[in-house]
């Protein structure tokens, strides 16, 4: 554990680091096919979509599972020659229950086939649970799920807007967001899990819990970016990719506490109950927010440097960061790369217009990264000595 | 800022050991020490109504929606399954929570539309047959309570009730339909009123359909001295006579074809009047049903005494059956006799709903057995005592003694969470619903997220250089508005997920909410306080190999200010992060 945390320690100070906005191609990339597999998926498979969105009545009832559960379950419910029956659907659920499911039924035919039901697996009618689904009611609740996610897109983006005072890191967040949910969604509809409104529920938790680790990255980020015009040491991209690299072990020990809990609903909901709504939430939320970390890591925050790289101020920096680490690498002998070749000519005259916010020097006082360093500590401060004067004894 | 909370970290605790104090102070008033549980842990029948308008493109407005859900409740209690939770949610849905056993005639009853009329009375008769013969009346006022479905817990009120102009000063010329009853006890009785049905006084539409010229046929006479008071509720066609019994099942009416429908009432209220010292109940009627009203009360007034009744009748049951004396213009009317208060108000609300242009669809039932429910509610403790477990697990594993920290927070947001969630049942009858645990268990991991992100801001502070006691304070500073942007984005996706989603949705939203809440509130009053403590301790502020703060641990070399003496500079390897300064 402590290797962790020295670990943490050496991308805190920036002495080991994985470029992610370096390489944010690479991870775009990755990102890119993701989604238009789950788009695949979505619009080839499609979502297995339960009983509650296509109106039906569910039975479950205890019972000890032989391998003629089923068969005897099907005739059992047949026999009952309710209208409308179709082919009832029969599944067990570990060895000790059953789950009936039927088209929708009268009210009346409802208590006839619990009741056979209740009789063939040898208990009180009142030990058999049923839900009964109108036709309409999925696409109700389906309605209202989307209206909420637009709603909350919406908020989520002036929210987003007036913390950091900056549209760019809405449009991120939120396009990391979408990720989040289709690559989600794709899951689901690639292998088949059964959509429920349980799943709703957990795919619009994912939108609060994706952005809490990205607002988590980007708060590091603007810490990082503030007054970064007024030296020209780092690119906007330099600083986020250390914002990246200092929380990502804040990242992964958020999202490992995250899905612990969501991990435990999952096996006991499984194991315990088999199926049902604590299963169908912790699923989703269990895919949503590791989806949501790997986007708030890799994604959000590539985004957020590709937009703010745009910006005239911070193309200026970019050249000037350029040509000083050319000028730099040019007195060390190394070969110069191509790109700081570029922005080269134009990196020695370039006048700093914006100081540091922070410690914006007072009159008269030298601007510290104005000041000539020499190169050979490689632009770190150097401890000084003072004057014997002010040393004392 | 940092001076302030650093000087005075036991206030911040002291605050929360009164909040705590006063919750817990409360559920002992209450005396209600575990929290209401959903129907999906204990088992009952949950049914979402959806309430569609039958004018004006079908969209309810609160109002109607608020006076349906009475309905409903009307006719949950009517069923007597006793107990019911009805609740309305997302502008048209009406949510019914039955504990206890399936409920099918309920699910059939509760889904109807409210079907009010007015019908005059031509006969009434005893509704269960009498161990003698039929005609046998049993003029007493309640029938032998043996024989009938349900004992009636009061006195029928209809059986002596008045409606009258509402000018009229309160009359007391009230008269017992049973008492009148009793002197026809051949079904033969309204054969000769009719003709003088058509009265001098109004214009008299010679019109044979016309509900007013009624009467009823051999057919209909027989069937309703078969009819018994036991079987269901009949279906209530308006342009047919209905043979209906009333709430008590005491008593069967023959019931002309409807004179008047509910929507002609334009609002029903009880009260006592002015001067007056028994309640009345008041009735408006809309402009045509005014008309139809005084026409009707013309016709009425002119039967004979006894015969003067006309019946108040919902969905298919007599509620009320007032006699009427005269004509009744104006629009107006009251309904009086010996109501007692609740009487007068059922009577009231009955009106009103019959009122309503409102039907419902069934969208949703869901039974669950008591052994399913039993399951549901064990699985979602054994999941969150697991997450939970796995959560002060992984803490002490990575931050060591700040585990400790950890793990009290928890206690303190459990806490907090508990005696709310119990609370909130009692104030607002939350229920506690398996999609409500498991956004409580979700909630751990984003409470105890707020702890690591202070906890790494800590730890990046130290290796900037800082002391353990300040950076304390600054990454607290810093902190602090992360978790509270974090936070937020969560309890924004809470509210909008209660606000607008339906369904189970609402159970996890109103936790998750809640506990964000919660989350908030303990940071702020609980861990920072106990962290400034610590750090003053020995154990943390020195970095003691265990405590989670030890410098292998953080990855730098010592801790700054300790081991040396001071005045030696830092390692030149705490190099400052751009832009890393306060």
């Amino acid at each position: 554990m402590s290797k962790l945390g020295s670990i943490g320690a050496k991308l805190h100070r920036g002495e080991v680091s994985y470029d992610f906005i370096g390489k944010r191609k690479l991870w775009f990339a990755v990102s890119l096919v993701l989604v238009a597999i789950s788009l695949v998926g979505l619009f080839a498979r499609g979502l297995a979509l339960g009983i509650e969105f296509k109106g039906g009545v569910e039975y479950q009832a205890n019972v000890r599972v032989t391998s003629s559960t089923v068969d005897d379950f099907t005739n059992v419910v047949k026999a009952t020659n309710a209208k409308d029956l179709g082919d009832p659907i029969v599944t067990t659920v570990g060895s000790d229950q059953v789950r009936i499911q039927t088209r929708p039924l009268d009210q009346d035919d409802i208590a006839k086939v619990r009741a056979a039901i209740a009789q063939q697996a040898g208990v009180a009618a009142n030990q058999v649970s049923n839900s009964q689904i109108g036709a309409s009611w999925g696409s109700q609740i389906a309605r209202q799920a989307i209206i909420a996610l637009i709603v909350f897109v919406f908020l989520v983006f002036l929210v987003i807007w007036g913390y950091f005072r900056e549209p760019k890191a809405s449009a991120a967040a939120i396009i990391a967001l979408v990720h989040d949910v289709l690559i989600t969604v794709g899951v689901y509809a690639l292998i088949g899990f059964d959509v429920t409104p349980a799943t709703v529920i957990g795919v619009l938790t994912i939108l609060g819990y994706s952005l809490y680790d990205t607002v988590v990255v980007f708060d590091k980020v603007r810490e990082n970016t503030r007054g970064i015009t007024g030296s020209n040491r780092y690119t906007y991209s330099d600083a986020a990719n250390l914002a990246v690299n200092q929380t990502v072990v804040r990242s992964i020990n958020t999202t490992l506490i995250a899905l612990m809990p969501v991990g435990s609903i999952l096996v006991v909901g499984t194991v315990v109950l088999g199926t049902g709504p604590l299963k169908d939430l912790s699923l989703a939320l269990f895919v949503g927010i590791a989806v949501g970390a790997y986007s708030s890591v890799f994604i959000a925050p590539a985004l957020l440097a590709v937009f703010k790289e745009r910006e005239p101020g911070m193309v200026a920096l970019r050249k000037r960061v350029m040509s000083k680490r050319a000028q730099s690498a040019a007195a060390a002998g190394t070969p110069v790369p191509a790109a700081a070749a570029a922005g080269a000519g134009g990196g020695g005259t370039t006048v700093v217009t914006e100081a540091r916010k922070q410690d914006r020097p007072k009159a008269g006082t030298p601007v510290p990264s104005a000041r000539p360093r020499s190169s050979g500590a490689a632009g770190r401060p150097q401890p000084t000595r003072k004057p014997r004067s002010k040393r004392g004894k | 800022m940092a001076t302030t909370t650093t000087s005075r970290p036991g206030r911040l605790l002291i605050v929360l050991g009164v909040i705590l104090l006063l919750l817990f102070g409360l559920v002992a008033l209450t005396q209600s020490w575990v929290p209401k549980l959903g129907l999906d842990l204990k088992g009952g029948t949950t049914i979402t109504l959806t309430a569609k308008s039958l004018s004006g493109g079908g969209t309810v407005t609160a109002d109607q929606l608020d006076e349906a859900k009475n309905i409903i409740s009307q006719r949950v209690n009517g069923a007597g399954v006793g107990e019911a939770d009805i609740t309305t949610s997302g502008g048209n849905h009406i949510n019914v929570a039955v504990p206890g056993a399936s409920q099918d005639s309920l699910i059939k009853q509760v889904g109807q539309t409210a079907l009010l009329y007015f019908r005059i009375v031509y006969d009434a008769q005893a509704g269960t047959p009498a161990p003698a013969t039929t005609p046998s009346p049993t003029p007493s006022t309640t029938p032998k309570p043996s024989t009938t479905p349900k004992p009636s817990t009061s006195t029928t009120p209809k059986a002596s009730t008045t409606i009258q102009p509402s000018s009229t000063p309160n009359g007391r010329a009230w008269s017992s339909v049973l008492a009148a009853a009793t002197p026809t006890p051949t079904p033969t009785p309204t054969a000769k009123p009719s003709t003088p049905a058509t009265p001098p006084a109004s214009t008299p539409p010679a019109n044979p359909a016309d509900p007013l010229n009624y009467t009823p046929d051999a057919a209909t006479q027989a069937a309703f001295a078969a009819y018994t008071c036991d079987k269901p509720a009949p279906t209530d066609d308006p342009a047919k006579p209905l043979i209906s019994c009333d709430r008590e099942k005491a008593t069967k009416y023959l019931l002309g074809p409807a004179i008047l429908k509910g929507t002609d009432l334009s609002d029903a209220s009880a009260g006592i009047p002015q001067g007056g010292f028994q309640w009345q109940v008041n009735l408006k009627f809309t402009g045509e049903g005014g008309d139809k009203f005084l026409k009707a009360t013309t016709a009425i007034a002119q039967r004979p005494q006894g015969q003067n009744l006309f019946a108040i009748v919902l969905d298919g049951e007599t509620i009320s059956t007032p006699s009427v004396s005269g004509p009744i213009p104006g629009g107006q009317a009251q309904i009086t006799g010996t109501f007692t208060e609740t009487e007068a108000r059922d009577l009231a609300n009955v009106l009103k709903y019959g009122a309503l242009p409102v039907s419902f669809d069934i969208s949703s039932v869901e039974t669950i057995s008591p052994q399913l429910g039993g399951d549901q509610l064990s699985a979602g403790i054994m999941a969150g005592l697991i997450g939970l477990g796995l959560v002060v697990i992984f803490s002490f594993l990575y931050y060591r003694g700040l585990g400790f920290v950890v793990v009290l927070s928890l206690i303190a947001a459990a806490a907090l969470t508990y005696t709310s969630v119990v609370l909130l049942g009692e104030a607002i009858g939350f229920t506690l619903t398996l999609s409500g645990i498991a956004g409580l268990i979700v909630a751990i991991g984003i409470t105890a997220d707020s702890f690591v992100i202070y906890f790494e801001r800590l730890r990046d502070e130290v290796r900037e250089g800082r002391s353990l006691r300040s950076s304390v304070e600054t990454g607290w500073a810093r902190a602090k508005h992360t978790i509270i942007a974090a936070d937020s984005i969560s309890l924004l996706a809470a509210i909008v997920l209660y606000i607008l989603a339906i369904g189970s949705v609402k159970g996890f939203a109103f936790t998750l909410g809640l506990t964000t809440l919660i989350d908030l509130l303990v940071v702020f009053v609980f861990t920072k306080p106990i962290m400034t403590l610590l750090a003053r301790t020995d154990f943390f502020g020195h970095g003691h190999k265990l405590s989670g703060l030890d410098p292998e641990h953080l990855g730098v070399e010592r801790l700054p200010g300790q081991g040396k003496p001071s005045g030696q500079p830092a390692k030149p390897s705490t190099r400052k992060p751009v832009g890393g300064e306060v």
